[in-house]
């Protein structure tokens, strides 16, 4: 490879996660935004707008409200799962082949991409460093009981665990199951107890705080 | 290829790091990265397989070495590059430039590649396409393909040569292995195959953990005595 981090090599410690300092990097990618804005190949106000897009609007909240309207709507959960991208277009979201896995009593999925970092962006926003990280790539299909002990959950050994690995142009939701004692809430206080975790599989959704009634 | 990327099963890393909080961005060069790459992927200047495999072409040491919006600063630099729209040269020079506290770069608005940019989220994505008939159905068994092919494969080095059973065929989609390579869509049939943990992890698998990976139908042969696994 020739000098693509020619100017990050200085003062580089072994090791993975290293970022070089980021007046370097900041001033390459400054770089490469100016010259393809210079081919009109970029606008930045473009570039701004789908920065503020992922910072503001697409994020996990969108996927909570798919995983509420199953939880309050059996018939749309069935919809859910028999064709996931359909499903979320009645919602208003889409930007995505979605593939829907639903935890119950005996059964927990877990989502990973072992090959690069797939992961449903355009309904629960661009992923955390954890889900991109080599430790999770590299652990979560082999030993995902351990994983998901390290995320806290502790799952009976007669759950079967299953793992998704994203390697098409699918992406892979969970919809967790609904905890016991949210009868009476509404489908938008339920959507606030979905995490992302929980629709990645790494989370069981909580109950409400015992304020909850 | 046999990739550094391709980890999944390896041993040695270890545990997962959550960060609480946790920003979209860590800095405000990633979401330019992002957004860059986003512009050139509208523009079909590079598909998502080139740009898969431009990240997988990395040196390995190097991609260990780099946070994951470095690598995709990598990969758009070394597309634009190998496409002839930017040189190495001119990359450097602007980064002098820039240095120095000019940007000749004139401003450039474009309204419609906003607005291409940002129905990303909301539109059917291009994948799926038109092809020919599934030749497995669910139930059935399967053998993945056993070799080391040089170029870009979906189908994970940990599953190569292993037996498993199809779970759901998912219709027919662009084919990675040559949309990579300017060789075509060539889109078929992708399913959902099912493997046992102990297949793939032998006596060391956790018990009750089968990994279900999307392959496509070249990666795969029919496999009778697997049929009774699922």
């Amino acid at each position: 490879m020739s000098g693509t981090h020619d100017d990050h090599e200085h003062g580089h410690q072994h090791g993975h996660h290293h970022r070089a300092p980021e007046s370097a990097l900041s001033l390459r990618v400054r770089a490469l935004e100016s010259l393809l804005v210079e081919k009109k190949l970029v606008a930045s106000e473009a570039v701004d707008r789908i920065v503020s897009a992922y910072e503001e609007d697409i994020g996990p909240h969108n996927g909570a409200k798919v995983v509420a309207r199953a939880w309050v709507d059996p018939a749309y959960r069935q919809r859910l799962i028999a064709d996931g991208t359909a499903a979320i277009e009645e919602l208003g979201f889409g930007g995505v082949d979605l593939q829907v896995v639903e935890n119950t009593p005996g059964v927990h999925n877990l989502v990973v991409c072992t090959l690069c970092s797939c992961y449903p962006h355009a309904l629960i926003g661009l992923p955390p460093v954890w889900y991109k990280s080599f430790e999770y790539r590299s652990r979560a299909v082999r030993e995902p009981r351990v994983v998901l002990r390290e995320f806290g959950v502790d799952l009976p050994q007669s759950t079967e665990i299953r793992i998704w690995d994203s390697s098409a142009e699918l992406r892979y939701l969970v919809l967790p199951e609904r905890p016991a004692g949210t009868e009476r809430l509404s489908e938008a206080e339920l959507a606030k107890l979905v995490t992302r975790d929980a629709m990645i599989g790494v989370a069981l959704v909580q109950p409400p705080a015992a304020a909850a009634r | 290829m046999n990739g550094i990327h391709d980890m999944g099963g390896m041993h040695g890393f270890g545990r997962v790091n959550r960060e609480e909080n946790e920003p979209v961005f860590h800095a405000r060069w990633e979401g330019r990265v992002m957004g860059i790459s986003r512009a050139c992927s509208v523009q079909k200047i590079f598909n998502i397989d080139e740009s898969r495999h431009a990240i997988e072409r990395m040196e390995p040491v190097e991609y260990l070495r780099s946070s994951y919006y470095e690598r995709w600063l990598d990969r758009n630099i070394r597309l634009l590059v190998e496409k002839g729209i930017i040189t190495r040269e001119e990359l450097d020079r602007r980064m002098a430039q820039l240095a120095a506290g000019t940007d000749p770069a004139p401003p450039h608005s474009d309204p419609k590649l906003t607005e291409r940019m940002l129905r990303v989220t909301k539109d059917r994505t291009p994948y799926r396409q038109p092809g020919p008939a599934p030749r497995f159905a669910v139930g059935e068994g399967v053998l993945t393909r056993h070799d080391a092919p040089v170029g870009h494969t979906r189908l994970p080095r940990y599953a190569r040569g292993k037996p498993g059973v199809i779970v759901r065929v998912h219709g027919t989609f662009v084919f990675p292995d040559t949309n990579a390579h300017g060789q075509g869509e060539q889109p078929h049939a992708l399913y959902s195959v099912r493997f046992d943990g102990a297949v793939l992890w032998g006596g060391s698998a956790e018990p009750r953990a089968p990994v279900h990976i999307d392959l496509w139908e070249r990666y795969l042969e029919p496999d009778a005595s697997a049929r009774s696994a699922i």
